[in-house]
């Protein structure tokens, strides 16, 4: 009977892992896979074709479309740390009128549905002259990273010992010097985990970058890898769209194995403690 | 002699007090230079486009001249014109979305929601490779949507796909099936998916309340030889209750706003279209600003609702969702 | 130069009052110890000298000036924080420069500071060391070294020894007093600790309540408590209270009637008094002792055994107990019958309003020898 239920376990746990894990070994399949062989069903690796992913960055700019993503994630991220670290710290710990309120304006901002403000943001993004481009992405991004930035953050911050930053206060430092000189070096585990889910986001994030661009060029990966066309309007190049996918998931997937952890306490961070 | 040297001035601030130390005083005016910038950018790029949407939605623009438009008062939500009643709430389109929408929330946070729970007790037994599995779960939460939507497209490719190369195989189903085509399946392929790629968010939630329970109940439990399951529903369920309600009502706000996974599976069809394709499509691909505004303005109504019932009824302090 | 005056301080966090209208005088080069139970306000009382929170009003004088409305970097205080509150990612020189740093000294002048306390306080060799490499002693002495380098004209300290073991507080607590000496500086010392408050304080400051109870020599505090707060409040073990009934009034003092109706007389004054008035007598445990004569009997309940000497628990009727104090050398056990003599020179008396009845002549009881601060301090 115990023996029995230890099977069944690790019958569970391999069906979890298995499930978790079989679509992007397949894609990984597939994306070494050429021609006709394509178009078999094979569950194991026969052989490494590296022909699609050549194809991926000779048929298109996908190289530029991995810059673009790399430089909106980036800069995304600076933005939102900056802007959250400083907000956080005024949330966290001080005591001001409305403090609470705005927290709450700020959450709901982060449980905004992005398309409703797509035609005014497509409207802000035209007039800034950022239309089909970079910058423009990135503004619309910190929508969507920025509420939850400072809202991660200002849990983080609030676990802060109070006693630090009153020394601080007796040694004489303003409230900008405590933030920078003692309460950046102790949140940077916080921001390296905030920063990481922020990267995350902007990354994946599809429906700004699809309608806020309109020449490959300009395009990140997300709306490269949803638009890519074959030679003919119905055949997809299935082997391409493979090879690009498992391009731009694996610095992901290293991203979640080395900083489990750390994403796992952002995640959860307010969520479960409230 | 200390009060010798007291200023003659005391007598005249002794009436003014309740008066702020300017340690205080300094640090609430720090306070609102520090989220000023973060305020600013906030109604920059969310408060003033939800202004113009909502805007957008009384009158006729069009996207390609977005300068050059006309109030129109609730025309684009409902119309009548010779007896006819147009707009859209009229349009059969925009409720088969709503409609879907709900379907989809509903059934995938529900399934979300059980195997979740099934995923976080299996991780939170102690067992070698915990860590690793932890890591592995985390895979299809971390691929980008597109991707695994495309990912997915491909094994559930008419003819070419795995899925129905394996059920072939096990002899589950007779003849391939146009999984995302489909109109009788292409809802259910659009769930399944969605409970593939975001299980792992609520496993973690939910094991990270259950990592917070004190472990000498169970051991308690134990001692009293109390069946495991009866275990799980009468102490673990309820302690972990107001997490869980958390997290379902997180991933049920997020659920109401799909967008990516819908639209890159199953492209802009009506069998599938979630409110916010809707939205989109009549904004981008119809160029119909004004309709695509209303259609957006009522989605932020309905989930601006649900949020101001949600934060009223319990209190529940929400976190950040990085989704 | 820095003495500090506290006139009618009020602090309140929204509705709820936390200090009621402090006054208090504390001398230039005074080391006072504020006493109280968690909860009486005697943190919060450091903390708005500090800077740390807003007077509700009332006023703050340090040196003669009004610094209320001073930031605590202004006010020419240092603080020392219960949890030390090192920076954690700074070595313990910078975490000790930090203030001068921010102050804009000269480097030179910083180096100079930082040596010569890290000598005074042996942290030498610990310098290049980050705080989560120290013991909990060193962190302490770093603390203090922070404090020291500001070379502030008032030292807080904010139980900077209830984090550490028992033996270190002992030693700790001799180098503040230490500290003290070779500064000269003025000191305000928050703790719960009445051990630390008696040996430390030139004068100690009981707090309950958000009120001052008693301010006092340590020995005036424990010979001559104002009020039954401050009595049971030091001395360890409590002093012993009985309800009793006031039978006659005289100038030789108050006769009460015992509750196994025996009579006593205090030597304290009658002013005031009448007789059948319900009072409480108060008496030390080292003053009631066992003897044939006494006039009250009891049941030994407990003994505990000290070594050096030995607490009795005695019943004597009715619930009502005794902890009396014996040598060491005595030989009591649990059960046995007892006859306790009250040594009535050393009896305080207490109204129903808490208030004590002052002595009649200071010559009759133990004189609350002067304070000798270096030989205490020592």
């Amino acid at each position: 009977m115990k023996i029995l239920t230890r099977i069944g376990f690790w019958l569970l746990v391999a069906a979890i892992g298995l499930f978790s894990i079989f679509p992007f070994y397949y894609a990984v399949m597939s994306s070494f896979r050429s021609g006709a062989d394509l178009f078999k069903v094979a569950y194991w690796p026969e052989r490494l074709d590296f022909s699609n992913y050549v194809a991926v960055f000779e048929r298109q700019p996908f190289g530029t479309n991995i810059f673009n993503s790399v430089v909106v994630a980036g800069s995304v991220v600076a933005l939102s740390l900056a802007l959250g670290i400083t907000a956080a710290y005024a949330f966290g710990r001080i005591r001001f009128k409305g403090r609470s309120l705005l927290l709450m304006t700020i959450l709901a901002v982060s449980m905004f549905p992005q398309v409703a403000v797509l035609s005014g943001m497509f409207e802000l993004i035209r007039s800034f002259g950022l239309y089909n481009t970079l910058p423009g992405l990135i503004l619309a991004n910190l929508m969507l990273t920025l509420p939850f930035t400072v809202w991660v953050l200002t849990t983080f911050m609030r676990e802060l010992p109070k006693e630090i930053e009153e020394a601080a206060f007796v040694d004489g430092a303003t409230p900008w010097i405590v933030v920078r000189r003692v309460f950046l070096p102790l949140m940077m585990p916080a921001a390296v985990t905030t920063g990481l889910l922020a990267f995350i986001v902007s990354w994946n994030e599809f429906l700004f970058a699809l309608t806020f661009t309109l020449t490959n060029e300009q395009r990140t990966v997300p709306p490269a890898i949803a638009l890519m066309s074959g030679s003919t309007a119905y055949e997809l190049p299935w082997g391409t769209i493979m090879a690009a996918s498992v391009i731009v998931t694996l610095p992901i997937i290293a991203l979640v194995l080395i900083f489990q952890r750390k994403i796992v306490a952002g995640l959860t961070a307010g969520a479960v403690k409230g | 002699m200390s009060s010798a040297v007291a200023p003659a001035t005391v007598p005249a601030q002794v009436p003014v007090q309740g008066g702020r130390s300017s340690l205080t005083r300094s640090r609430i005016r720090a306070a609102w230079v520090f989220i000023a910038p973060t305020l600013i950018v906030l109604a920059l790029i969310a408060g003033w486009p939800l202004a113009r949407t909502i805007w957008f939605s009384f009158t006729d623009a069009n996207l390609n001249n977005l300068t050059d438009y006309e109030f129109i008062g609730f025309e684009n939500y409902i119309a009548n014109y010779d007896g006819e009643w147009l707009g859209l709430l009229t349009d059969p389109d925009w409720w088969r979305s709503v409609w879907n929408t709900v379907w989809f929330t509903t059934i995938s946070v529900s399934i979300e929601t059980v195997l979740g729970t099934i995923v976080a007790l299996i991780l939170n037994a102690s067992f070698p490779g915990r860590g690793l599995m932890r890591a592995v779960i985390l895979i299809p939460w971390a691929i980008p949507t597109v991707v695994s939507a495309k990912m997915w497209n491909w094994m559930l490719h008419d003819q070419f796909g795995v899925i129905n190369d394996m059920l072939l195989r096990l002899g589950l189903i007779a003849a391939p099936i146009t999984w995302t085509a489909n109109p009788d399946t292409a809802l259910w392929t659009v769930i399944m998916v969605d409970v593939w790629k975001t299980t792992p968010f609520m496993a973690l939630l939910i094991l990270a309340a259950l990592q917070m329970l004190p472990g000498d109940i169970y051991e308690a439990a134990k001692v009293d030889g109390v069946h495991p399951v009866k275990v799980f529903f009468r102490v673990t369920l309820p302690l972990i209750k107001p997490a869980l309600i958390v997290a379902v009502i997180f991933r049920g706000l997020d659920a109401l706003r799909v967008f990516d996974l819908i639209y890159v599976l199953t492209a802009n069809s009506r069998d599938t279209a979630s409110m916010s394709v809707y939205a989109r499509q009549q904004l981008v691909d119809f160029q119909e600003v004004g309709l695509g505004s209303a259609a957006s303005t009522l989605i932020f109504l309905i989930i601006a609702l649900l949020i101001v019932i949600t934060m009223a009824a319990g209190r529940v302090r929400l976190s950040g969702d990085p989704r | 130069m820095a003495d500090l005056v506290l006139k009618n301080v009020r602090k309140s966090f929204g509705r709820a009052h936390v200090i009621h209208g402090v006054d208090l005088d504390i001398k230039d080069g005074e080391f006072i110890v504020f006493v109280g139970p968690s909860g009486c306000g005697k943190s919060t009382l450091l903390r708005l000298i500090a800077g740390l929170e807003d007077i509700s009003s009332g006023d703050l004088f340090i040196g003669g000036e009004r610094v209320n409305d001073l930031a605590p970097a202004k006010r020419g205080i240092a603080m020392v924080f219960q949890s030390y509150a090192l920076y954690p990612h700074m070595s313990v020189y910078a975490n000790m420069a930090f203030g001068l740093e921010l102050a804009k000294s000269s480097k030179a002048d910083i180096d100079s500071k930082v040596r010569e306390a890290a000598r005074m306080l042996q942290i030498e060799n610990l310098l290049d060391r980050k705080p989560r490499q120290l013991s909990g002693g060193q962190r302490q002495r770093v603390a203090i070294g922070r404090a020291i380098v500001r070379d502030p004209k008032v030292f807080l300290f904010d139980e900077p020894l209830s984090n550490l073991d028992a033996a270190l507080r002992v030693q700790t607590r001799i180098e503040i007093a230490k500290l003290h000496n070779d500064t000269g500086a003025t000191m305000i010392y928050v703790t719960h600790d009445q051990v630390e408050a008696m040996t430390l304080a030139d004068r100690i400051v009981v707090l309950n309540a958000g009120r001052i109870e008693q301010v006092g020599t340590p020995l005036e505090l424990y010979h001559r408590p104002a009020n039954l707060f401050v009595a049971g409040f030091l001395g360890s073990p409590q002093m012993n209270f009985i309800e009793c009934v006031v039978s006659h009034v005289g100038a030789e003092g108050v006769q009460v009637q015992l509750p196994n109706a025996s009579m006593l007389t205090a030597p304290v004054s009658s002013q005031g008094v009448r007789v059948g008035e319900t009072v409480t007598l108060g008496i030390r445990p080292d003053h009631v002792k066992v003897s044939p004569q006494g006039s009250l009997t009891g049941r030994i309940e407990l003994v505990e055994e000290l070594g050096e000497n030995h607490l009795l628990y005695v019943d004597f009727g009715k619930g009502r107990h005794l902890t009396v104090r014996e040598p060491g050398d005595a030989h009591h056990q649990a059960g046995q019958e007892v006859a306790l003599s009250l040594a009535p020179e050393f009896c305080h008396l207490f109204r129903e309003t808490g208030e004590a009845l002052p002595f009649l002549s200071e010559s009759k009881a133990p004189a609350p020898s002067s304070p000798d601060m270096s030989s205490r301090a020592a």
